[in-house]
C-alpha cells in the first residue's frame, strides 16, 4: 500500500507539468514561433534568453494563453489548452505571471490587489484572503504598505506587490517575462533576490530576463531563443562555456 | 536644515508689471495694441449699452406688483414670475398636494448635492439613490399613504424636466455601458448590432425619435394598450442618451492599458468580473467629466417635449403668457427661464471641471 503511494507520487512528479508539442504561433502573416517542442518537470526553472524580437514573450504568454497559438499542441498542468474558455480559465488560475511594467490595478489598493484573484476565482473568504495576502507581503518584505496604492509605491515595490499576488493564487507554475526591466539598477537586486527565494522553495518557473547572473545561480536550464525557434538548451554551466551554436556564441559574446 | 548651510541669495521682487490689478490689466487687457483696441471698443460697446439695460432691469422695474400696475412703467415687470411662479415651476400639479414635488425635488437635489464628495462613492451611495427614487416616484404619483393618485398627465414643470433628464440619465447609463462593452464584443453578431443602433441614433435628431415615440409607437401596440405619455417621452430621451454615453464610455474602454486586461486574465478572472472589478471602474471614472456634460445636454434637451405636448418648464412658461393679463412679458419670463437653466448648467459643469482636476491628480 505504501509502497504503491511513493510510486504514484513520483510518478505524478515525474510527470511534466508543461508539456508542449510542435506548437507554431502566426502574428497574421508573420510566422512568430516556430516548432516550439518544450517539457517542463515540477519545480524546474528555466531560463529563456535570446534578442529582441525572437519571441521569448510569445512564447510564454502562448503558456497561459495570453496569445493565441495555431498549430500543435499545449498541455498546461493535464489540461490542453483549445478555445474552450473554462479550460483557459482553469489554467490561468494555476499559472502565475508577473509582467514588465506590473500590471498593478490601480484603483485598488496593494491588499485588495493581492486578494481579489483568491476571493473572485478561488472563491477564498474575504478573511482568510486578506490573512494569506498579508503572508505574502510579508514574504516579499512589503507588508507595511498593504494600505496604500500602487502609485504610491517604488517600482521595485511594485513588483513585489505583482510576484505576491500571483502567488496568491498557489500557483503550479510562474512565467516571468522581464520583470527587472523596467526598473532602476538599484531596485533591481530586490526583485531578483525575491525570485531567488521562491525559486530556492521549489516554484516551477519559466524566466525571460537578460539577467544572466541570475541565469547562471538559479537556473536548470538556459533556453536560447532567435527568430521564432529554440536554437539551443542546456544547463547553466554548459550553455555559458560551451555554446554549441554559432548564434548562441554571438549573442552570448554581445551581452556578456 | 539643508537649508540654512546654503549660501543665502538675494532674492528679488517679480517685475512690477506682473503683479497686482496693474499687471492682471496687462497681461490680460493691454498686452499687445489689437488687444488694447478690442478692450477699448469692448469699453465703449459696453457703456452703451449697459446703462439702459441697468434701467431697464433695476431701476424703472416692478418686481411684485399687480399686472394693472406694469403698465404703467417703462422698466422690467418682473412681477410677472412671483405672480406665475407657482404654475410654472409646478404646472398642474393638483392645488393643495404643492408639497409632494417640492419634497421630491429637495430630496434629489440633497441627493446630487451629497453625492458630489468622492469619499462618499461607495456601493452603499447607489442604493441610496435607488430607494430615493422610489420614494421620489411615489411622491409624485401617490396612491399610498393618503396621498391621493396624480396622473403622470398632470405632471408638468420642473419636476417633470427633472424627471425625464435624471432619471432618463440614470437608466441610460447602464444601457450605454452595455451598448459600449457590445461594441467592443468579439462576437460579430452582437457587435454588430450594437454598432448599427449606436450610428443609427446618433444620426437622427432627439425631435424625431420624440415624434416616434408619441405617433409612430403607439400604432405598433396592440389595440386598446397604451403607453403613459411622460413614459414614451422618456424612452425616448433613454434610447437616445443612451448611444451618446456609450461613445463616451467606449473612449474610457479604449484609454484602459491592454496590461489591466492581461493581469486580470492571467489571474484566471472571467470577463465579467474583469469588467466588473478591474476595467469598468477605471474606465468610467475617466469619463466622468463628458459624461457629466451628457446629463447637461439632456437636461437641455427635455425642453424639447413641447412638441409632443408635455408641459415642461418651458412649456409652462409659455402657457403662462399666453395669459392675455401677462402676454406682454415674455422677456421677463424668458430672462428668468434662462437664469434657471443656467444655474443648473452651471453648477453642474463647475462640479465636472472641479471633478476633472481631482481626478487627475488623485488616484
Ligand atoms: N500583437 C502583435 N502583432 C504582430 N506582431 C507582433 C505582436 N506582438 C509581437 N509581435 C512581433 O513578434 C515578434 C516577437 O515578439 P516578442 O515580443 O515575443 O519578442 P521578445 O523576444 O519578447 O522581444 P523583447 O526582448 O523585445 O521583449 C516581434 O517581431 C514582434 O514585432
Ligand atoms: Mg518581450
Amino acid at each position: 500500500m505504501k509502497d504503491l503511494q511513493m510510486n504514484n507520487k513520483t510518478q505524478k512528479s515525474n510527470q511534466p507539468i508543461i508539456e508542449i508539442h510542435d506548437m507554431h504561433k502566426w502574428y497574421g502573416d508573420f510566422h512568430v514561433l516556430s516548432n516550439i517542442n518544450l517539457q517542463v518537470q515540477p519545480q524546474e526553472k528555466i531560463v529563456i534568453c535570446g534578442p529582441s524580437g525572437s519571441g521569448k514573450s510569445t512564447l510564454i504568454r502562448c503558456i497561459n494563453r495570453l496569445e493565441e497559438h495555431q498549430r500543435g499542441q499545449i498541455i498546461v498542468n493535464g489540461i490542453e489548452l483549445s478555445n474552450d474558455i473554462k479550460n483557459i480559465e482553469k489554467v490561468r488560475a494555476e499559472v502565475g505571471m508577473v509582467f514588465q511594467h506590473f500590471n498593478l490595478f490601480p484603483h485598488l489598493s496593494i491588499i485588495d490587489n493581492l486578494t481579489l484573484g483568491p476571493i473572485w476565482v478561488r472563491k477564498t473568504p474575504k478573511k482568510e484572503a486578506e490573512e494569506m495576502a498579508m503572508m505574502y507581503l510579508e514574504k516579499v518584505q512589503i507588508a507595511e504598505q498593504a494600505k496604500k496604492f500602487p502609485g504610491q509605491l517604488s517600482g521595485g515595490q511594485q513588483q513585489r506587490v505583482a510576484i505576491a499576488r500571483s502567488l496568491c493564487m498557489n500557483p503550479q507554475v510562474m512565467l516571468f517575462d522581464e520583470p527587472t526591466s523596467a526598473l532602476d539598477p538599484e531596485m533591481i537586486k530586490e526583485v531578483l533576490d525575491v525570485m531567488i527565494d521562491l525559486a530556492g522553495e521549489g516554484m516551477t518557473m519559466l524566466v525571460v530576463t537578460h539577467e544572466m547572473g541570475f541565469a547562471k545561480s538559479v537556473a536548470d536550464r538556459v533556453m536560447f531563443m532567435d527568430d521564432g525557434e529554440i536554437v539551443e538548451q542546456n544547463s547553466p554551466d554548459v550553455f555559458f562555456d560551451n555554446p554549441q551554436h554559432e548564434r548562441t556564441k554571438l549573442f552570448l559574446s554581445q551581452i556578456l | 536644515m539643508a537649508e540654512s548651510t546654503t549660501v543665502k541669495r538675494e532674492r528679488l521682487k517679480p517685475p512690477i508689471t506682473n503683479v497686482g490689478v496693474l499687471g492682471w490689466l496687462h497681461t490680460n487687457l493691454f498686452n499687445s495694441w489689437y488687444n488694447s483696441l478690442l478692450t477699448i471698443v469692448t469699453l465703449i460697446v459696453m457703456a452703451f449699452l449697459l446703462p439702459p439695460a441697468f434701467q431697464w432691469a433695476f431701476v424703472d422695474s416692478l418686481w411684485n406688483s399687480s399686472a394693472e400696475a406694469c403698465r404703467d412703467i417703462d422698466g422690467a415687470c418682473w412681477s410677472v414670475i412671483p405672480n406665475n411662479i407657482r404654475f410654472i415651476i409646478l404646472g398642474f400639479f393638483p392645488s393643495g398636494q404643492e408639497w409632494r414635488p417640492i419634497l421630491a425635488m429637495v430630496l434629489l437635489l440633497t441627493l446630487v448635492v451629497y453625492s458630489k464628495e468622492r469619499s462618499r462613492w461607495k456601493s452603499s451611495l447607489l442604493w441610496l439613490w435607488a430607494i430615493n427614487l422610489i420614494i421620489m416616484g411615489t411622491l409624485m404619483y401617490g396612491g399610498i399613504f393618503g396621498m391621493p393618485v396624480v396622473e403622470t398627465s398632470q405632471w408638468s414643470g420642473l419636476p417633470l424636466t427633472f424627471i425625464l433628464s435624471f432619471f432618463g440619465m440614470i437608466v441610460a447609463y447602464p444601457l450605454g455601458i452595455l451598448l459600449a462593452l457590445g461594441r467592443q464584443s468579439n462576437m460579430p453578431a452582437i457587435k454588430t448590432l450594437c454598432v448599427v443602433y449606436i450610428e443609427l441614433i446618433r444620426g437622427v435628431p432627439l425631435i424625431s425619435l420624440l415624434f416616434m415615440s408619441s405617433v409612430m409607437f403607439p400604432l405598433f401596440l396592440p389595440e386598446g394598450v397604451t403607453i403613459d405619455k411622460v413614459l414614451r417621452a422618456l424612452i425616448a430621451i433613454i434610447l437616445f442618451t443612451a448611444a451618446y454615453i456609450a461613445e463616451v464610455v467606449r473612449g474610457g474602454l479604449q484609454a484602459m492599458p491592454r496590461g489591466q486586461y492581461e493581469a486580470a486574465d492571467s489571474l484566471g478572472l472571467n470577463y465579467s468580473n474583469t469588467m466588473r472589478l478591474i476595467i469598468l471602474p477605471q474606465a468610467l471614472k475617466i469619463v466622468i467629466p463628458p459624461s457629466v456634460g451628457i446629463l447637461l445636454s439632456v437636461f437641455k434637451d427635455t425642453s424639447l417635449v413641447v412638441i409632443i405636448a408635455l408641459y415642461d418648464v418651458l412649456k409652462t412658461t409659455m402657457v403662462t403668457l399666453s395669459n392675455p393679463k401677462w402676454a406682454g412679458y415674455s422677456r421677463e419670463s424668458y430672462i428668468f427661464l434662462a437664469l434657471l437653466y443656467f444655474g443648473f448648467c452651471y453648477a453642474m459643469s463647475s462640479y465636472s471641471r472641479k471633478l476633472e482636476k481631482e481626478l487627475h491628480t488623485g488616484h
